[in-house]
């Protein structure tokens, strides 16, 4: 097999894997059976889609593939015994059929994830794993923990939701805001751990990044209503934009000294378009500030255009929504610092504040990140959120 | 459906108020405890539930030995101890949580959810 085709092959797994899993989990209500049976599916694949090439429904064939390995596996192992009944996860054998507007696996498989029962190093880990598709290796390097350490936390979270039943399926109506506002806080953390990387090599680690935004953008496409996921698609984007003219000679640059032409403008304007679709939904919380305060960043040509009048009033919503100290303290740090704006600017505020989730996630450090604070040293034990960084400079 | 453990810890040491701040506020955490019972009941979660006399009333046996040694006193000192507990029968751990949550407003205390092994 050429270089190209395993990395088509990869490709397609990366972006089936979840799926793959979550209809997995849900049909055989068995995480570990699931994971073997869509790893068993890709070696099938890997030798046979360069030989016979790539069906035309890749993600059809991979489930289906696997869906018989799984069942090879249980007739073999006579897994279905009582025992292993008991360990079950609370699973749902109904015909796919959609529940109210989401009917998608990998939302159930995401809830369960991000459960508040599990501890919360490991909701970020399960969900790379089961939903990203990362191996344990990759989770662990990326949080600079030791494959084993992260394997026993992935484990222990797994035995807890098999044995203690932690449902799957996607939370009913009335606690809606508040488990959402879990799974964001999840989505926003692996965001950060990639664009805030602690440890040595580049500041960035795109493939972290690159991943929460390609999970936010799945739950964006399956709960389009819900406006905090809106906010933190278009937050997410808006940062990422900025991500090449952040760092140079692997040093992070401020936000006021970027080159904005290597700025992202394809991204930008997706940005844009979301933090525009959140002002008319009107349902103002957290995320959805906190992109309109970096599409104020982004909407200003050079830096001495930027309009910090409203970057100052959003600032003000967001300190009246959820009054943490970091949010206090870089608004303080953002007050308007000279010169006046040289033309009138779009409104990127919408109406007063009414907080759209329950509880209060952890301040991003990718909003009140350090530039020019010195880069953290490697360090030995996870970091867990929430994130404490002290605010500077944005970059 | 599955059983779960829902333990209640409070003082090792309650006095006489059982813990509670005031007279009115343990008579009031009683009739709440009560209610919640009889919801438990109605709703069919019910298995077991009681609460327990002070840990200094506790004798731990070991019988691994020849003959039993009996000590006076819980097998831990500590200050948290469980002061009473439901055993609940719940279709998944949301459904636990939520009773827990209740028991807790109830009974004015934290209350811990564990599973039991092997009683799917």
């Amino acid at each position: 097999m050429t270089r190209g085709e395993s990395t088509a092959v990869e490709r397609v797994f990366r972006e089936e894997y979840g799926r793959l899993v979550a209809s997995l989990v849900r049909r055989f209500g068995d995480i570990d059976l699931a994971e073997e049976a869509a790893s068993e599916a890709l070696v099938v694949a890997v030798e046979r889609w360069p030989r016979d090439g790539v069906p035309p429904n890749p993600g059809a064939w991979l489930t289906t593939t696997a869906a018989r390995r799984a069942i090879d596996r249980i007739r073999r192992e006579q897994r279905r015994d009582s025992k292993h009944q008991a360990a079950l996860v609370t699973f749902d054998d109904s015909p796919h059929e959609p529940t109210g507007a989401v009917e998608d696996d990998r939302l159930r498989l995401l809830f369960t994830c991000c459960h508040p029962a599990l501890a919360p190093d490991a909701r970020i880990a399960l969900t790379l794993k089961l939903l990203g598709g990362l191996t344990v290796a990759e989770i662990a390097h990326a949080f600079l923990v030791s494959e084993t350490t992260m394997a026993r936390r992935i484990t222990r979270a797994k035995t807890k939701i098999a044995a203690a039943r932690v449902p799957y399926r996607v939370p009913e109506t009335a606690d809606l805001p508040e488990r959402l506002g879990g799974v964001l806080t999840v989505l926003i953390l692996v965001f950060n751990e990639g664009y805030l990387a602690t440890g040595e090599g580049h500041p960035v680690r795109a493939e972290l990044t690159g991943e929460a935004i390609r999970l936010t953008r799945i739950l964006h496409h399956l709960l389009p209503d819900e406006p905090e996921v809106t906010g933190l698609l278009g937050l997410l984007l808006l940062i990422e934009a900025r991500r090449e003219a952040r760092v140079r000679h692997e040093q992070l640059v401020p936000l006021d000294q970027q080159d904005r032409a290597g700025w992202d403008r394809a991204l930008i304007r997706e940005g844009h378009g979301l933090v525009r679709e959140c002002l008319a939904i009107d349902r103002p919380g957290r995320f959805q500030i906190l992109a309109a305060i970096n599409a104020v960043h982004t909407d200003a040509p050079a830096a001495e255009d930027t309009d910090w009048g409203q970057i100052v009033a959003l600032y003000d919503r967001l300190t009246r929504l959820d009054p943490s100290p970091i949010v206090a303290s870089t608004e303080r740090s953002r007050s308007p610092n000279s010169t006046a704006r040289r033309s009138p600017s779009r409104s990127w505020i919408g109406s007063p504040c009414r907080s759209t989730t329950r509880g209060t996630p952890p301040a991003p450090t990718c909003c009140a990140g350090s530039a020019a604070a010195p880069r953290r040293g490697p360090r030995t034990t996870p970091r867990s959120p929430p994130p404490t960084t002290a605010p500077s400079a944005p970059t | 459906m599955a059983l779960y453990l829902l333990s209640v810890h409070g003082p090792a040491k309650r006095g006489e108020l059982g813990g509670y701040a005031s007279t009115e506020e343990m008579e009031k955490a009683f009739a709440a405890t009560d209610a919640f019972n009889e919801t438990l009941k109605t709703d069919g979660y019910w298995v077991f539930a009681g609460g327990l006399k002070e840990a200094s009333t506790a004798t731990v046996v070991d019988g691994q030995g020849e003959s039993p040694v009996l000590t006076d006193g819980p097998y831990l000192e500590t200050k948290e101890v469980i002061g009473g507990f439901w055993i609940v029968d719940a279709p998944d751990l949301d459904v636990a949580l939520d009773l827990a949550a209740r028991g807790s407003t109830a009974c004015g205390g934290k209350v811990e959810v564990r599973p039991f092994e092997g009683a799917a």
